[in-house]
């Protein structure tokens, strides 16, 4: 026992470490303390900010001089790409769960609702930041031609890409869906949306990180929770990874 | 009052000593997320980098491998005693008199010959008898608050997406989030270095860091030892300590 060689001692040490750190992480009670400590954040920003508290909005010189595609950067799926291929006349883009009416609306309709264009920033959860131009129809008018019910919690964005064989899809609440800078957006700098970046539709929620802008947007979903949706935790990365479902940090 | 280091100084401490080891490791881990540092708003091309990372290895974060959401999570819950427990430290400093004591220089302290005096009255044999900072002291705790601590904190709003719907001008003050970013990095290693120093010098006398649990005693002897009256307002002409806590 003494003469155990100092190095597997310290390996051992590290191994104990490690696996009372798993515990740590895994215990009930530090989830409960991370979720706290994200709804803290949540609370404060939106007591600081308001609940239409503008992100900041550029200059077409001070976008950057491409726009970085991650993530999903390409649809494998053979409609969508014939789709692609012809400007998507076809792609109907829906808006149902908890709504008295219904929407499928195609790109032209999209484009002939009234727009809002905003150049902003784009946060990657790695840490990278990107400025492009984005034009688009606010969500909130979407929500109010399908006459959104008052039992609506949260907006569920359905996407077309498999992420690591999962349809991708993400979530927010009711005050970002209302915000004035939410908007279902169609085309980047001035052109259609290109394939990595989202094509046709992406949304822009511009106070959350990037993983919340879903991309390939096929369907808005209002729902009362998402608990029954994929695993649960309100997004692709959230139930893959255990990214914050507040993104806002 | 007769202590050494008052109760909340050594509350703080200790909450903030976790803190900033649980910040500084996450934060590691976050920067191996993308291991490149820009200047401006955007950035995300190496090629625009000014500085690359290396990648940090495993023994020097939380959680010991590559994990950004368990990182984040981490990062995210520490920022609140951090946060908070910086303008606490501030606020109590202030109240109690350790910010003008201890901390606020005057002009000769920034000379020459005080940075000489100070390293000979540290190194000599009645180094242990010295009371109160000495001027070296003073520049570099005064540093480390009202410099470091606060930009840490700020730049870490900044990087924050949900930051620009409340503070942009926080953004724009940094220069942008990349730069806010950049910055952030820096001060984290600005706080290591003096964290290391720190270490070191407390090591050297094994009652410093006892004192810093029971608050030690303060001797009433000594020029700057006047009774603390009301907090101080800040010179205009205070040069050493930006008191922007």
């Amino acid at each position: 026992m003494v003469d155990l060689p100092r190095r597997s001692l310290l390996a051992g040490m590290a191994a104990l470490g490690a696996s009372a750190c798993a515990k740590i992480n895994d215990s009930e009670t530090t989830q409960e303390v991370f979720k706290a400590a994200e709804d803290g954040h949540r609370l404060l920003h939106r007591a600081l900010a308001g609940k239409q508290g503008l992100a900041k909005e550029f200059t077409r010189d001070q976008r950057s001089p491409t726009f970085r595609g991650n993530g999903s950067v390409t649809v494998a799926d053979p409609f969508y790409q014939e789709q692609l291929a012809k400007g998507f006349p076809d792609w109907k883009l829906e808006v149902k769960g908890l709504v008295e009416k219904p929407l499928a609306l195609s790109l032209a309709d999209m484009k002939g609702m009234p727009q809002r264009t905003q150049i902003t920033r784009h946060d990657c959860v790695e840490g990278w930041s990107a400025i492009g131009e984005w034009q688009g129809v606010q969500l909130g008018h979407l929500l109010d031609m399908a006459k959104v019910k008052k039992e609506a919690k949260f907006i569920v964005f359905r996407c077309a890409d498999l992420y690591r064989g999962t349809p991708y899809y993400e979530s927010i609440d009711m005050v970002d869906a209302y915000h004035p800078q939410t908007i279902i957006a169609h085309a980047l700098n001035g052109e259609p949306l290109p394939e990595k970046n989202g094509a046709p539709y992406r949304m822009r929620i511009e106070r959350q990180l990037g993983y919340k802008q879903a991309k390939y947007l096929q369907a808005i979903e209002a729902v009362t929770s998402f608990e029954q949706i994929g695993q649960g935790g309100g997004g692709l990365w959230e139930d893959l990874a255990g990214y914050q479902w507040y993104a806002g940090v | 009052m007769a202590k050494k280091h008052a109760l909340t100084t050594r509350l703080w401490h200790w909450v903030n000593a976790v803190a900033i080891i649980v910040l500084f490791m996450t934060g590691l881990n976050i920067s191996n997320a993308h291991r490149n540092l820009y200047w401006g708003h955007y950035g995300f091309d190496p090629a625009d980098a000014w500085l690359h990372v290396i990648r940090f290895p495993g023994w020097a974060t939380i959680p010991g491998h590559y994990n950004l959401a368990l990182a984040r999570d981490w990062h995210i819950t520490m920022a609140w005693p951090f946060g908070v427990g910086v303008l606490f430290i501030w606020v109590a400093m202030l109240w109690n008199g350790h910010f003008r004591r201890d901390l606020m220089t005057k002009p000769k302290d920034w000379t020459p010959g005080a940075v000489i005096a100070s390293i000979k009255a540290h190194s000599g044999a009645g180094a242990g008898a010295h009371h109160g900072y000495n001027p070296v002291q003073k520049i570099l705790y005064g540093g480390v608050f009202g410099v470091l601590l606060p930009l840490i904190l700020l730049t870490g709003l900044a990087i924050s997406p949900g930051s620009g719907g409340y503070a942009p001008w926080l953004i724009d003050l940094f220069g942008g989030r990349q730069s806010a970013r950049s910055l952030h990095f820096i001060a984290a290693w600005g706080i290591f270095g003096f964290f290391v120093i720190h270490i070191l010098l407390a090591l050297t006398d094994w009652r410093l860091i006892l004192e810093m649990f029971t608050g030690g005693k303060r001797p009433a002897e000594g020029a700057a030892e006047a009774p603390p009256p009301a907090p101080p307002v800040p010179a205009a002409t205070d040069e050493g300590v930006p008191a922007h806590g």
